[in-house]
């Protein structure tokens, strides 16, 4: 974004407004206003999520499809507005590519235990990062015991960046898949994904993007990005916990056996022989999440509001401001220094641990994530057992990064007596 | 004569009072307890006195003196060192058997589980185990010792 469009968007922004919208953020935590710095962990919702999942529950509340009776039709269609409304925001080819998972991890399960054990055998390889989050590096280990295939890590540099030079060595026709982060969910590192799935395809690999992180702030287009899967949580980006969207190009789903059996996924049943539905349903076996696919749709419709540009500009300066405050506290090791990084700060004190940092700030009202984040290598790799982490969202203010920087003075200063 | 495990538990819970239940100055009071407590040598610091179940290390290591417990404990975490040493303050120069019967009152009272969470509670759970297996284990000792003397 250039400077221009940036100041445009940051004006825009209605920092006030904005933090009407989440009610969960006008409370006190032992007895001090609540700070949450967890957003990477999980975003709060705003007023319209919450509507939308009591409306539902309220009114439309149905089992979806095959049902004739008014209740079923409202369901449905709540149902597969969202479909639309996510084909559209991450620009797939066509509504039918996204399939209703229980999140990001499921996502990932999902395409390791179909298209994984359809395309992989013994001996290929499947290629990760070293900061791959464990519901990234989890599956594909099963995978690869299963099959007798070989898991390739992709290392990163002192700074938490991928070294692309090693992934270009790491690539050859035994590459079935890379399956990569996009943002770093312990650093922030916004990885160059295009590239990575570039260099895949030239090796006739395909590529599984973990959206997690980066969904909410970044403007994602599947078919620009052309990556094979893509794959994020509701709850990442201010919608509902247990729902979760996995994109895939038709010709793999089409191709893909069915996750799970029972409902929703056959054409039809007989002792004798089952046939499948098409996809998306082919994925999406027994009752979904209604409730929460449908409260997706009001995040999405939330985010587009206030315009993934205006969130990047205020997330930005949020984010420049910590590092700036930040590196005065005596003693503050900043983990993940990317080029290009967003939305976290990662830091350590190497006298104190972090767990104590994490339950001092607490007390102070301050919400922060302390400890491996799911990430255990790429602690490793940096010679940790853990980081504090800061993660911020669109409602947090600088005023709150200021008393993130006055508590942790305060307790490094009381720690250190 | 050291004080009984229901004195010590008595004071522990008159000091945290005058804190008013305030977590910082709490934790900040928790920290200044461990403080207390000597470091253990490094190369006492080693995976067979680990305490299992902290998401800290926490080293523990028990002794016995004229029939009674000797504890001596680290950890890595301030706070986690600060909330073993009030353990250590309860059960020290005490008898296994006292500690094997121990009622640890001063937990519920100090509001402990309000301010230091649930990962932290179930660590705190795995101290005073380890702790009271530690004593049944001399408990056990002493009877098979009594019984061999007679």
């Amino acid at each position: 974004m250039n400077t221009e469009n940036a100041v445009a968007a940051a004006t825009q922004f209605d920092i006030d407004q904005i933090r009407q919208d989440f009610p969960i953020l006008h409370q006190e935590v032992n007895c001090r206003p609540l700070i949450y710095l967890d957003n990477a962990a999980t975003t709060q919702k705003p007023q319209s999520v919450i509507d939308a999942l009591t409306h539902y529950y309220e009114k439309d509340n149905a089992n979806i499809h095959r049902g004739i009776h008014t209740l079923a039709e409202r369901a449905t269609a709540a149902f597969e507005e969202t479909r639309q409304a996510i084909h559209r925001f991450i620009n797939s080819n066509e509504p039918e590519e996204i399939v209703f998972t229980k999140g990001t991890t499921d996502g990932i399960n999902l395409v390791a235990s179909t298209f994984g054990r359809m395309n992989v055998q013994e001996g290929d390889e499947i290629i990760i990062s070293a900061m791959e989050h464990h519901s990234n590096i989890v599956p594909w280990q099963m995978l690869c015991e299963e099959k007798g295939a070989l898991l390739k890590v992709i290392p990163v540099n002192d700074r938490g960046e991928i070294i692309l030079e090693e992934y270009k060595k790491l690539l050859s026709d035994k590459t079935k898949l890379v399956s990569i982060v996009y943002v770093s969910n312990s650093l922030g590192t916004i990885n160059p994904v295009e590239e990575i799935i570039d260099l895949a395809h030239e090796h006739g690999a395909s590529v599984l993007i973990d959206g997690a992180q980066s969904t909410a702030y970044l403007d994602i287009n599947v078919q620009a990005l052309n990556c094979d899967f893509y794959v994020f949580s509701g709850h990442k980006i201010f919608g509902p916990t247990g729902v979760g969207v996995l994109y895939g190009k038709r010709r793999h789903l089409e191709k893909m056996p069915p996750y799970q059996g029972g409902g929703e996924m056959i054409k039809s049943v007989s002792f004798e022989k089952t046939t499948y539905n098409d996809i998306p349903y082919k994925f999406e076996a027994g009752t979904p999440n209604i409730a929460d696919v449908v409260a997706l749709k009001a995040a999405i419709e939330y985010i587009n509001q206030l315009g993934k540009s205006a969130m990047q500009a205020h997330e930005e300066s949020l984010l420049t401001y910590a590092h700036e405050r930040l590196a005065d506290v005596p003693g503050i090791r900043f983990i993940g220094t990317a080029e290009r990084k967003m939305n976290v700060v990662s830091f350590v004190f190497d006298d104190i641990f972090h767990f104590d940092i994490g339950q001092m700030l607490d007390a102070r009202g301050i919400a922060v994530r302390t400890g491996h984040h799911c990430t255990e290598p790429l602690m490793n790799r940096f010679g940790l057992e853990g980081t504090i982490r800061a993660s911020f969202a669109i409602y947090n203010t600088k005023e709150e990064i200021d008393q993130l920087v006055e508590g942790l003075n305060r307790i490094v200063t009381m720690m250190r007596r | 004569m050291p004080q009984s495990i229901t004195e010590v538990q008595d004071e522990i819970i008159e000091e945290f009072a005058l804190l008013d239940g305030d977590p910082e100055m709490t934790n900040f009071y928790i920290m200044e307890l461990g403080q207390k407590l000597p470091a253990l040598d490094e190369s006492q610091k080693v995976d067979e006195n680990t305490v299992k179940g902290c998401q800290s290390k926490v080293w523990l290591i028990p002794a016995m003196e004229d029939s009674r417990m000797h504890f001596e404990a680290d950890s890595n975490s301030a706070i986690t060192k600060g909330l073993v040493s009030l353990l250590v303050r309860v059960f020290q120069d005490q008898t296994p058997s006292e500690i094997v019967d121990a009622d640890l009152y001063f937990i519920d009272k100090i509001g402990m589980n309000r301010f230091i969470g649930t990962q932290r509670s179930n660590g705190f759970a795995a101290m005073i185990k380890q702790m009271k297996l530690f004593a049944l284990v001399s408990k056990e000792q002493q009877a098979v010792t009594k019984s061999e003397e007679k």
